[in-house]
């Protein structure tokens, strides 16, 4: 379980994060949502230690992030977050490989190989493991940072808009092999999410931000109702329940 | 072995064997090793120079490679962010101010005059917009001109001149056993750099990329840093700068290889080696018996490689 | 000239003149007065040279960050000056001296950079920052070849280039300077004639055309004309790269009108001003001797740091 209690951020005068207590319950998916600027990106930041903490407290299960030694976290956690760019020339081989850079640190053994191997079949990247990170499309460098998370083969991943630049079928694929790997691999899941019907179709509970507190969170059937994201969202958003699934209609 | 590394050892050999055969003196390779004057000749002179070609060449490309992944931007090297100029900086102050230091203190002092002038760069890149890569090398260009005008003016009040040219200027004529020595320093710390090859190329992810992977930025940035001001100094203290080998050698590299430094530094110090010394044997051929420093010959050809890789068909700025 | 502020720069000037001409001047006065004259004429020239063309230039190229000779217009002057002793030999490159030898530089100087901007619009137009880069490093190349064919020169003809090699205004041949002169005011008086179109020119290369001007004929002149006056300046004096951005960005500022019957002559004056306030300062009262090329390096330098890093850009 990630346990945040007191969390509050402020950069500048603006106050990205207020007083924000929550868990993520292990195993199965965590979705975050919330409209722009409603501090989720900061949070997960935060969660991961990508960011220093100002005021509050991270735990992840039961470590907490700001005093464990940041190699000791890269063995509990894996975060990727949206991408600017990489000015280094790497195949994708490499990158994955570097996935396990925290369990070896330089001397690979058969089970990191091993892992690698898996993280790229998961992701349809073997044939592509040859191939330069620059001469790959936006999606498929997507699927490469992924990769490398997902090599990792820790208990957390965090996962910071990862459906970004992909398209229906991998973007569904994405989501298909997250599903399984909570499932089967017992792998726990957070991930910031834009498209609420993803959220609402492969998640197992909800986390909903608003202006750096939390509106709601709990299962999607639940909490994902029309006049809770319509208050959310601020416009009038409909749900419709199709195939036993909460889905989200815009144009209500 | 890889293939581009076997390549590189066999290209080197040759170039070994031509330049302790080429100079002033006109001894023939058979004479070298069985005349007493020859033998003299190539343990003095001609292995000495072909060492410092070598070492110059190979340390300042890893220099290169390493800044360009911590910049996280292909066009920058020692001389076009400062480096070099600040090096020679603090090479003139304490000539200037301390002329009785022994070398290894004024080595000492130019690299960090060197780190500083890095960290100035740093500093202002810092509030570049990272949407524009090409600004990176431009404000380093100038910086290095500014800090160079200052170097100048302060060597022209100190009538020091003739030292900032021979530190400017990248040149092999005159090493001999004895006088060349530090730069075996300098590929050593280049070879201990090896060790952080991994995290010098996880440091070129970025840095959030980095901490994911429970990497100490901050301590991997500053040893890369350290690595580069003490490799620039003790090259621009013992044969002078030699420009561009930073820049054009990484480059080439990684359009064939990648950038997994694991596996691209030993080809791309070989190829700094390799290239520098080529060029040290051209000047020794092109205007027999006269010589052209290497650091001029690369320079010009450095340039219009850098010209090719901005404007050449493939028109990537990352 | 009715404006103000033309004619507070050009008092000035005058006063700046005068200092430099008299000021701690004794004894048998005729014969330094007359090299007084000469540097201050030199000065007063390469001031106007400068300054003129690199508005020109910024006009037409639409930035206010790049001039000739960050572009290497000035390096490539010296470096077909080592090529054509090179080719020639010191003795046939000393015997082509006087208006031959000038007009062949300049011939030489408009054709090649006439090629070297077809190449970097060519391939870096609506990339600003390409093209400054490129530029830059196309001097940076400059610089270098022709520090190689200096080397493949015999060294004993070396030091026939090496006195047009760095910016210095202790020594102007009086020849050379009648000749700058004249090449100077006919160059000067074409731009004249086109400073009204050149008004029309800064709007950029659209709006030039919609208003019925032949802009890519006219863009092709004026950096012809350009290089004309790059070359007379580095003839006389050597290279000053970053004069120009100096010189240039305080015209904008002084006379805040687009207009260049005003830009140009401020231009001038201001370029006269800081050379000749420079030079004196640095002779007369720090008794330093030609470091002032090194100053402006420096201080231009800033200016271009502060200008790309986004002070003002366009």
């Amino acid at each position: 379980m990630i346990t945040v209690r007191n969390l509050s951020h402020r950069i500048g005068s603006a106050e990205i994060l207020h007083d924000l207590s929550l868990d993520f319950p292990k195993d199965g998916i965590t979705a975050i949502i919330g409209p722009n600027g409603a501090g989720k990106s900061t949070l997960m930041g935060l969660m991961a230690r990508l960011v220093p903490i100002q005021t509050g407290k991270v735990e992840i299960d039961g470590h907490c992030v700001a005093k464990t030694r940041t190699e000791a976290l890269a063995r509990r956690m894996a975060i990727v977050t949206q991408r600017v760019g990489v000015a280094s020339r790497l195949r994708v081989g490499d990158l994955v490989g570097f996935g396990r850079w925290p369990h070896h640190h330089g001397r690979p053994r058969d089970e990191d190989h091993a892992a690698v191997e898996r993280a790229l079949a998961a992701f349809d990247l073997t044939e592509l493991r040859d191939r330069f990170l620059d001469e790959l499309s936006g999606g498929q460098n997507q699927r490469a940072f992924i990769a490398m998370g997902l090599a990792q083969e820790t208990d957390w991943l965090l996962l910071d808009e990862p459906l970004n630049n992909l398209d229906m079928y991998h973007a569904r694929a994405l989501m298909a092999r997250i599903h399984a790997l909570s499932r089967e691999g017992g792998r726990s899941v957070v991930m910031v999410v834009h498209d609420i019907n993803y959220a609402a179709a492969w998640a197992d509970h909800i986390v909903a931000l608003e202006n750096g507190r939390l509106a709601f969170e709990g299962a999607p059937r639940e909490v994902l109702t029309a006049e809770r994201l319509s208050r959310l969202f601020g416009m009038e958003i409909g749900v419709e329940e199709i195939g036993g699934r909460p889905t989200v209609l815009h144009h209500a | 072995m890889s293939r581009p590394l076997l390549l590189t050892c066999l290209a080197l050999a040759g170039l070994v064997l031509a330049s302790v055969s080429i100079g002033a003196a006109s001894v023939s390779p058979w004479h070298l090793l069985s005349d007493p004057e020859g033998t003299k000749l190539l343990f003095l002179s001609r292995l000495p120079r072909t060492a410092a070609a070598m070492l110059s060449g190979a340390s300042m490309a890893v220099a290169g490679v390493i800044m360009q992944l911590l910049v996280r931007n292909r066009f920058v090297e020692p001389s076009t962010t400062g480096t070099v100029e600040a090096a020679m900086l603090g090479l003139l102050a304490v000539t200037m101010l301390a002329p009785g230091v022994p070398i290894l203190g004024k080595m000492g002092i130019s690299a960090a005059a060197a780190l500083l002038g890095m960290a100035g760069f740093l500093a202002l890149i810092r509030r570049l917009p990272p949407e524009e890569p090409l600004m990176v090398p431009l404000v380093g260009i100038i910086y290095s001109g500014i800090i160079g005008a200052g170097t100048t003016f302060v060597a022209y009040q100190a009538d020091l001149l003739q030292y900032l040219g021979t530190w400017m200027n990248g040149e092999f004529s005159g090493v001999l056993a004895g006088r060349y020595e530090l730069l075996w320093l300098a590929g050593l710390v280049a070879g201990l750099a090896y060790l952080y090859a991994d995290r010098f190329t996880i440091a070129g992810l970025g840095e959030t990329a980095s901490i994911g992977l429970g990497l100490n930025y901050a301590q991997t940035l500053w040893i890369g840093l350290v690595t580069v001001s003490v490799v620039t100094a003790m090259v621009v203290v013992t044969v002078g700068a030699v420009p561009f080998v930073g820049l054009v050698v990484p480059n080439i590299v990684a359009r064939i290889m990648g950038d997994n430094l694991r596996a691209s530094l030993p080809v791309m110090a070989g190829m700094g080696a390799g290239l520098v010394l080529a060029s040290d044997v051209l000047g020794r051929i092109l205007r027999f018996p006269y010589e052209i420093p290497a650091g001029t010959i690369f320079g010009a050809v450095g340039a219009a490689v850098f010209l090719w890789l901005l404007l050449g068909p493939k028109r990537r700025a990352r | 000239m009715p404006d103000r502020r033309l004619t507070i720069l050009g008092l000035g000037l005058l006063a700046a003149c005068a200092f430099f001409l008299f000021w701690g001047l004794k004894g048998p006065a005729g014969f330094i007065l007359e090299l007084r004259a000469t540097k201050l004429a030199a000065l007063l020239l390469v001031g106007a040279a400068v300054g003129i063309s690199t508005v020109v230039f910024q006009t037409v190229t639409g930035n206010r960050i790049l001039t000739p000779s960050i572009m290497g217009f000035d390096s490539l002057f010296l470096l077909v000056q080592s090529l054509m002793v090179l080719t020639m030999g010191g003795l046939g490159y000393v015997m082509t001296d006087g208006p031959a030898k000038f007009l062949l530089d300049t011939g030489l100087m408009m054709a090649a950079s006439l090629m070297l901007f077809t190449l970097l619009m060519g391939r870096g137009r609506g990339d600003l920052h390409r093209m400054i880069l490129a530029g830059v490093i196309i001097g940076l190349f400059f610089r270098s070849m022709t520090a190689f064919v200096l080397r493949l020169i015999d060294p004993s003809e070396f030091s026939v280039v090496q006195q047009v090699m760095f910016a210095s205004f202790g020594a102007v041949d009086t020849t050379q300077l009648a000749i700058a002169a004249v090449l100077f005011l006919a160059v000067f008086a074409a731009i004249w004639k086109l400073a009204p179109a050149l008004d029309i020119v800064a709007l950029g290369r659209d709006s030039a055309v919609g208003l019925g001007l032949r802009y890519d004929r006219l863009a092709m002149v004026l950096l012809l004309l350009v290089s004309a006056l790059v070359a007379v300046s580095t003839a006389l004096v050597g290279p000053i790269s970053f004069l120009g951005l100096l010189v240039a960005a305080l015209a904008h500022e002084v006379v805040k009108t687009p207009r260049h019957v005003l830009l140009l002559p401020a231009a001038a004056l201001i370029a006269g001003l800081v050379l000749v306030i420079g030079q004196g300062v640095f002779e007369r009262l720090l008794g330093l001797q030609s470091t002032l090329a090194v100053i402006i390096e420096f201080f231009g330098g800033l200016l271009f740091l502060y200008l790309v890093m986004g002070g003002r850009r366009r």
